[in-house]
């Protein structure tokens, strides 16, 4: 599966050197972090309860104020600057979603861009286009109330009501984590695309290290309030830099790697021989190990979407796949 | 009884109206001040949250003092007539608002005002835009309730000198006029269940305004 955006100096969203620590409290809840991320890229915080990647994402949008440290977005130095005004430039999606309840769906799209005075049709215009990108058909929720929307549509709305104006960047905390597991996946792969589409710089806060994985252009492991590792999914699964990390990870690590690569970006142009299992080159490895395991075969062919043969993939590929160190 | 209620409605022709409309009026000035001071207050009280403590405790020991204890005090610092009973009454109704308005406003979901806040609202915005119009039911119960209250308790008023319907159950209890007596407790539980129901017709087509109604 092919990575996003080549990282720049100075990225679109810079945490350097800080710090949080709440009054009475015994350690600081973000301590000394450091972080970069590159425009255009998702970076997911993850770690274990009360490591500091809640608060850390809320500093970014000065919602929790930082005891010491800088924040830089956009270039620009944040940290004393009008918090209101940096929260109308920067998407803001939480678990809970926190659609306004009294609202029609299209006064909560619209919540941004009137706080930021568009002028009306622009503004009803925008709000259908949002909802359409989100997958939800416009006449069909503009004049609803978001308690009459199942738990998956209120997280879409919460999406849209984010992307309304337009920030450049955006901040998820756990956005699916209180929707169902099945709906989950499909959010995911939804948003997934929506977010490349439109080149946002992300940082999305996770404690499920699958969700991180599949969602994460860069991957920043956190305890007690420090940044342990940040790396590409492919490095930290490959080489994680600590007994803590390796265990979050999970000692199905090398089984996680599969998942990163689909059977058509690892197909060889051989034949799969007579009687070999099927898969559609969007399969992941993972799941093409899984079937090879299951039918007792050494290679599956691969087709495209049309059916047309892109080739095979043995035991022997998967087996060097798992293996692969990034250099 | 009902015999006796008219035949001492037909003596005494203007008196039970002066009464009543007596009892309208210092329960509605009452009201209207109880309203003019509690609700500004309470959304100070959410703003200067650590103030809001003491206020509120500060007023919950008025809501203890029984009316007719209240009017009583009244009584040496202020006199008699209608402005000592008005004012009596507003401190009787004043705690049942600050307390409502003051708890609808800061209990409103978190994660509601925290959306808010993410999206860009300044807090003044999250008050006008959330915070009131979601807390509007529980703050028009407070109203409902300090309505029902004064106009009860305007019943009192009567003790000192601030007239109502309570000048007939009181007259009626010194002359033992049994008709008298039963009518002015008759109006006065009338024009109580009277307010109730008004009020919580304004609170119910004020849910379906917002949209909260299901």
């Amino acid at each position: 599966m092919e990575r996003a955006a080549v990282d720049r100096v100075g990225g679109m969203i810079r945490l350097e050197n800080v710090s949080k620590t709440f009054p009475g409290a015994t350690r600081p809840a973000v301590d000394r972090l450091d972080l970069d991320v590159p425009d255009g890229t998702t970076c997911v915080l993850i770690g274990p309860s009360g490591c500091g990647k809640t608060t850390t994402m809320r500093i970014v949008n000065r919602l929790i104020e930082p005891s010491s440290g800088r924040i830089v977005v956009e270039g620009q130095d944040v940290t004393r600057a009008d918090a209101v005004e940096l929260r109308r430039r920067i998407g803001y999606v939480i678990q809970q979603v926190g659609l306004f309840p009294h609202m029609t769906i299209a006064q909560n799209v619209a919540t941004v861009p009137q706080l930021l005075g568009w002028p009306g049709p622009r503004i009803a215009s925008r709000v259908e286009e949002m909802l359409s990108l989100v997958g939800l058909e416009p006449a069909q929720f503009l004049d609803r109330y978001p308690r009459h929307l199942s738990g998956g549509q209120r997280q879409r709305v919460g999406v849209a009501r984010a992307l309304a104006a337009d920030p450049p960047v955006m901040l998820m905390d756990e956005p699916f984590g209180a929707v169902d597991p099945i709906v989950r996946a499909g959010l995911q792969a939804e948003l997934l695309g929506i977010l490349r589409r439109l080149a946002k710089t992300v940082i999305f806060v996770t404690h499920d290290i699958d969700e991180a994985i599949r969602m994460g252009d860069l991957v920043a492991i956190m305890k007690d309030g420090r940044l342990v590792q940040c790396a590409r999914p492919e490095a930290l699964l490959s080489a994680p830099k600590d007994a803590f990390v390796a265990d979050f990870v999970g000692a199905d690590r090398a089984l996680k790697r599969l998942t990163l690569t689909t059977a058509g970006e690892a197909a060889a142009p051989t034949s799969a021989g007579p009687g070999a299992p099927v898969v559609s080159a969007a399969t992941s490895l993972r799941d093409v190990l899984s079937l090879l395991l299951a039918c007792g075969a050494d290679a599956a062919a691969v087709v495209g979407v049309s059916g047309t043969p892109v080739g095979a993939v043995s035991l022997a590929t998967i087996r060097e796949r798992a293996a692969a160190r990034t250099s | 009884m009902l015999g006796d209620i008219l035949a001492w409605l037909a003596d005494h022709p203007g008196a039970f109206e002066t009464a009543a409309s007596r009892h309208l009026a210092l329960s509605i000035t009452a009201l209207i001040a109880a309203m003019a001071l509690a609700l500004p207050l309470a959304l100070v009280l959410v703003r200067w949250h650590h103030a809001a403590g003491s206020v509120i405790a500060a007023v919950n020991v008025l809501r203890t003092i029984p009316s007719l204890a209240l009017l009583a005090a009244i009584l040496p610092l202020l006199g008699t007539g209608f402005l000592p009973s008005v004012i009596a009454l507003t401190l009787y109704g004043l705690p049942a608002i600050l307390i409502n308005t003051h708890t609808a406003l800061r209990e409103v979901d978190p994660d509601v005002v925290e959306a808010g806040l993410g999206q860009g609202m300044t807090p003044r915005q999250v008050m006008r835009r959330i915070r009131i119009p979601l807390g509007l039911p529980v703050i028009f119960a407070g109203i409902r309730t300090a309505a029902v209250q004064i106009v009860s308790a305007a019943t009192l008023a009567a003790f000192i000198g601030g007239g109502g319907l309570g000048e007939l159950i009181t007259a009626g209890m010194g002359t033992l006029n049994i008709a008298e007596l039963v009518l002015g407790g008759l109006a006065v539980a009338a024009l109580a269940m009277a307010t109730e129901l008004f009020f919580a017709g304004l609170e119910w087509s004020v849910r379906r305004s917002t949209g909260l109604a299901a």
